[in-house]
């Protein structure tokens, strides 16, 4: 493992889209770098332009704009070679339904010139290592979503590549079959593959991610390991319900010095409240909303999360944005 | 090398995938079968009309009937594609080293195989209704139907490539293939056309195909026609070939 080194860095990539009416820029100038045996994590709703770039990034779709290297290869002038060093599961997954797991994992190998001993011999391990050697031989149209995941991540690893892509690889999936492929990622990381992945789950950026970049229209907004995110928005939040529709409440909140910002939280009638120190807060938020006549409903105290860091660089909550 | 490797590889792969649904085989051959038991009877008692060639309505018929199977016999593979693309698989393939070339002759070499077989099939079939068979003649046929297989499956591998659905891909398909086969003389002699009708199709190159099949089945292996309708059919196959692995180079799914 060779952290020093970055496995990705992009300057300024760009793409544009042009339809008849409009030309939407999808990533609007993106500089990344990911270094070496990390999980580097893309988080940000849907249409920011992560799938966009992990496209570019993968040699699928070439840049409007801006250069990248990709596994010590120039994006633009060397495709060719990035392509025999990286791997790439997509959305989409890959697998043939009429096809069964292990077929699909041996033409992967061949694609990549291995030899045909080779590749049987890679499958079988890949089957064994993700526990599909039960349904290796049956047509993947029999398959779990859970176990065709798995199978797909297998087909972007049959060449071992050292740099993995995966576009949201737990979209969709049940949370069993999503903790079995953190498992699999964490594996990953373990055995020095670098792995660059897009999710709109704050729960999957937060437990995966050595660091991550926030996405949103096509910028980046934030960029830093989970814990360094969350500690850019000091302090607590409380989070407070209040009867009616809380307008008078979050004026009122709004007004008081030792809240730093004020805003609408998930629920009907509640209010995000960012404070230096929670316990101290707490008594004043009460004594404030009894001198007003307002009904408290509840109250809580949570650390700041992911979420709390995309409101605040992007005014949005991703979980409404994701819904 | 390198390349040949990939397109045996990805031959392999489509092959075996249409060996596990022979259905489809089988469905090919059905149509013109078809046309050989109700159709071509009605031929026979066209013969004696001045305009219609000699040589008997099956070897008249069936030449043209191989040519409309090489032409037409393909144009339905892009909605395979249109599935793989909706599932990842064209992706997936793209972000490996493999030629694009080889993704469509790949693809492609399993049509024209599919395709001659049935064309074998029904010679064979149409042999009891009378037709002579020249073994020089069906090889050439056979090479033709190849080429005009590879000119059509290029082509809607193209378009389902550009297009990505099947609610723009079926009418597409459909409405250019009917003005087409009407225009190549398949079902009646173009010697019966009134001049205007014979002038466009002078411009369908399948017409020559045609020209071509039915000179090699009644025994004029030297004639002109049928250096004429393999070069158009080649040049032309060639022609789609270069542009379906553009798509295949840039498609965006």
């Amino acid at each position: 493992m060779n952290e020093a080194k970055a496995v990705i860095e992009t300057r300024g990539l760009r793409r544009v889209f042009k339809t008849r009416k409009e030309t939407v820029e999808a990533v609007a100038g993106v500089d990344l770098k990911v270094w070496g045996g990390e999980v580097f994590g893309f988080l940000g709703p849907n249409g920011a332009g992560k799938t966009t770039t992990l496209r570019m990034l993968s040699t699928l779709l070439p840049p409007s704009g801006g250069e990248a290297t990709v596994a010590g290869c120039d994006l633009l002038r060397q495709p060719q070679q990035v392509r025999e060093r990286i791997g790439y599961v997509g959305q989409r997954g890959g697998s043939d339904p009429q096809v069964t797991g292990r077929t699909e994992l041996v033409f992967q190998g061949r694609l990549y010139a291995m030899p045909k001993r080779a590749a049987q011999d890679r499958a079988a391990e890949l089957l064994r290592v993700l526990e599909l050697e039960d349904c290796a031989d049956r047509p993947t149209s029999t398959y779990s979503g859970g176990q065709r995941r798995r199978l797909e991540i297998g087909i972007g690893l049959m060449h071992g590549p050292s740099l993995l892509f995966l576009d949201e690889p737990t979209t969709g999936l049940d949370p069993q079959s999503r903790a079995r492929l953190w498992e699999e990622v964490r594996r990953l990381r373990k055995g020095g593959t670098t792995v660059f992945l897009t999710t709109h789950y704050l729960e999957e950026a937060d437990a995966l991610c050595d660091r991550l970049a926030i996405i949103d229209h096509g910028k980046i907004v934030a960029e830093g390991s989970p814990d360094e995110l969350k500690r850019q928005v000091a302090g607590d939040v409380v989070v407070v319900g209040v009867g009616g529709d809380g307008r008078d409440a979050l004026e009122l909140f709004q007004r008081q010095p030792f809240v730093r910002e004020a805003g609408a939280g998930d629920a009907d009638g509640t209010i995000r409240l960012y404070v230096e120190r929670g316990e101290s807060a707490m008594p004043a938020i009460l004594r404030l909303l009894d001198g007003a006549g307002l009904e408290l409903k509840t109250i809580s105290l949570t650390r700041p999360s992911l979420d709390d860091v995309f409101l605040r660089q992007t005014g949005r909550s991703l979980r409404e944005v994701a819904a | 090398m390198k390349t040949l490797r990939d397109i045996w590889l990805v031959f392999l792969r489509y092959f075996g995938i249409l060996i596990r649904n022979p259905v489809w085989v089988v469905l090919g051959v059905v149509q013109p079968v078809l046309y050989l038991v109700l159709f071509a009877p009605l031929l026979k008692s066209l013969s004696a009309n001045p305009g219609v060639p000699a040589g008997g309505a099956y070897n008249w018929f069936v030449p043209g009937l191989l040519i409309q199977l090489g032409m037409f016999g393909a144009a339905g593979v892009g909605f395979g594609l249109i599935a793989e693309l909706r599932g990842g698989v064209v992706e997936r393939m793209r972000v490996t080293p493999v030629s694009r070339l080889a993704l469509l002759l790949g693809r492609a070499l399993r049509d024209i195989l599919m395709l001659d077989v049935q064309a074998a099939i029904l010679i064979v079939l149409s042999l009891p209704f009378g037709l002579k068979l020249h073994f020089d003649g069906a090889l050439v046929v056979l090479a033709l139907i190849a080429l005009l297989g590879l000119l059509t499956a290029s082509i809607s591998y193209a378009c389902a490539l550009w297009l990505k659905s099947e609610d723009s891909f079926a009418p597409l398909i459909f409405t250019s293939t009917l003005p087409l086969l009407l225009l190549s003389g398949v079902l009646l002699p173009l010697t019966l056309a009134p001049p205007w009708l014979r002038n466009i199709a002078a411009f369908n190159p399948l017409s020559y195909a045609v020209d071509a099949a039915r000179a090699v089945f009644n025994d004029h292996l030297t004639d002109v026609s049928v250096e004429k309708g393999v070069l158009i059919s080649a040049v032309l196959a060639l022609v789609a070939v270069a542009l379906a692995v553009r798509s295949f180079g840039r498609a965006l799914a």
